[in-house]
């Protein structure tokens, strides 16, 4: 299974590199540059070494408090999701029908979700959660829950939460279905012959081939939900107060709202770097698990 | 064999229910939303689609952002091809370095790229174009067809492009004639998610354009006055057409896809 060393290969990729090039590297050569320079106006930039970063990652002044609070948000949302999606996902495709006509329905009305624009996400779910025209909200104000996710921090984090699952928990339940279908029946009829149990069965045999794809599931999910913007900005703006004002809601007000380009070239290149680590971590594991895979492959 | 129809039939439900809603409201009239909860319009109207359908700016919208997402989808799947194949079947210097960082460009977030995306598309003459939203999404795009379609090109095994080389074919006839017909589903699993993820962006698709795009005329429904929801619940609802014709068709290939072709 060995590929062939062959540098000319480089020529094939030469294409993508230029194009991913140009959008990645001068613009973070932008950022950097802003991130060392302060100004006063007037388009007269002077040399600001590291301050700004001494600034942000010092949670005493009000950028790093600022900074710390939305990261830590970030954390809280992004922990919650995957606590919630990947088992709800997992057990939604567990229950998907493998066969029949409800195969194409059930796929189509799932993947619905992911092919909303992100903006109308958010609005889906503002006026569906409105306390006075939403169903959502009506319904759980009538029932005496006061919910009202314009003026109650718990209220805004339970819609935001609420409407990630709704959006993304298909992505994780078409995942596990799809590596649910590459199980072959004959491992299924070994466990019915061994007398396993339904747990036994979904621990021994289907988790460890669901491994792989949740993996990529969970990078995806990890990672979108800490550069989630659109939905959460139209559906709560950050608000109320700064109650659900996570990482990329807090860098836009920064950058673009109060054009503060020092300390907003210096955030982003932490929350660069930051993203840059989970997805190293997240890279190794899975060659790591590839490479496994391989070798029990060879094995067998 | 019950509790899995019960526990599938909640979900899909969950999933419906604000979609309903959505269009619930999207034939109501604006009065009517403010002022009584009802789960049917009682007097059903298409006054908020006629609005948009008379309106050019709303269509105008619709056009431009299908553009930039054609044009993204169309240069994506072009220059993920090769580099796919490369990384598929080669091994060369750097090569996982290079995939890893493309994959970091795919996890970057939009907001970090907005303001010099912004500065480098002014500088470059292309604001305002549907050529700057398009190669901007290239950024998260490219990454992720040449990822899926890495996927699906290791599933084809390496004898058949030896006996193709065997055979006399050159390599670009090889990869256009053989190859490429092998991965269609690949491709076509790709351009769904090319177009699916430039089709839902908002950030950069409005700070790189004056307004154009669909998503930003979204905006227009809320004034001073308060938010006309019936508008903006139409709006949406014809936002969600062209994900749901494009599901349609790849409705086959959706969960290996999501896979990203490695199951």
């Amino acid at each position: 299974m060995d590929k062939p060393i062959d540098n000319r290969a480089w020529f094939l990729a030469l294409p993508v590199v230029l194009i991913v090039a140009f959008n990645a590297i001068v613009p973070l050569m932008t950022v950097v540059n802003y991130s060392v320079q302060d100004t006063f106006g007037n388009n007269e930039f002077f040399w600001n070494g590291i301050g700004w970063f001494q600034e942000l990652l010092d949670p005493t002044t009000d950028l790093g408090g600022r900074f710390f609070d939305s990261l830590g948000r970030n954390a809280l949302f992004s922990a919650i999701i995957l606590a919630i999606e990947v088992p709800l996902g997992v057990l939604v495709g567990l229950c998907m029908p493998k066969k029949g006509p409800g195969v194409a329905f059930t796929l189509v009305v799932m993947a619905l979700p992911l092919l909303v624009p992100w903006n109308v996400v958010g609005t889906i779910w503002q006026i569906f959660a409105r306390e006075d025209i939403g169903l959502l909200g009506w319904i759980v104000n009538h029932l005496g829950i006061d919910y009202n996710y314009t003026l109650g921090p718990l209220s805004a984090w339970i819609t935001i939460v609420t409407m990630d699952v709704w959006h993304w928990t298909s992505l994780i339940a078409l995942l596990s279905y799809a590596g649910l279908r590459s199980i072959p029946d004959a491992y299924y009829q070994a466990a019915k012959i061994d007398g396993a149990s339904r747990f036994a069965v979904f621990m021994t045999i289907e988790l460890p081939k669901l491994r792989r794809v949740l993996l990529i599931g969970v990078l995806l999910r990890f990672m979108d939900s800490f550069m989630i913007y659109t939905e959460p900005f139209v559906v709560t703006g950050g608000g109320p107060g700064n109650s659900t004002t996570i990482l990329s809601i807090d860098l836009v007000k920064l950058a673009l709202g109060q054009f503060d380009l020092g300390s907003a070239a210096a955030m982003s290149i932490v929350y660069n770097l930051i993203i840059l680590a989970a997805c190293w971590l997240f890279y190794t594991v899975m060659t790591n698990v590839d490479a496994d895979r391989d070798a029990t492959r060879v094995e067998a | 064999m019950k509790s899995r129809h019960i526990i599938l039939g909640v979900y899909l439900v969950f999933l419906m229910l604000p979609i309903y809603w959505l269009i619930n409201m999207s034939f109501k009239t604006t009065t009517e939303i403010t002022t009584s909860m009802t789960l049917f319009p009682t007097m059903p109207t298409l006054q908020n689609y006629h609005e948009i359908f008379t309106n050019p700016a709303w269509f105008d919208g619709f056009v431009f952002s299908l553009t930039y997402v054609a044009i993204n989808t169309v240069i994506s799947i072009l220059v993920a091809l090769p580099a796919a194949y490369a990384f598929s079947r080669y091994r060369f210097m750097g090569d996982k370095h290079l995939f890893f960082w493309l994959l970091t460009n795919r996890m970057a977030p939009p907001a970090v790229f907005a303001l010099p995306f912004f500065n480098l598309y002014s500088a470059v003459g292309l604001f305002d174009t549907p050529w700057a939203v398009a190669l901007a999404h290239c950024i998260f795009n490219v990454p992720l067809a040449v990822w899926i379609l890495e996927g699906f090109m290791s599933g084809v095994p390496r004898e058949i492009d030896e006996t193709a080389y065997l055979d006399g074919y050159s390599f670009p006839r090889f990869f256009v004639k053989i190859f490429v017909p092998l991965i269609a589903s690949g491709i076509g699993v790709a351009a769904f998610f090319c177009f699916m993820f430039s089709w839902v962006e908002l950030l950069l698709a409005r700070t790189l354009t004056n307004n154009q795009a669909i998503s930003s005329i979204m905006t227009r429904t809320v004034s001073a006055s308060g938010v006309d929801w019936g508008l903006l619940s139409a709006a949406g609802v014809l936002t969600l057409i062209p994900g749901a014709l494009v599901i349609w068709f790849v409705r086959n290939y959706i969960a290996k896809g999501f896979a990203l072709g490695r199951v």
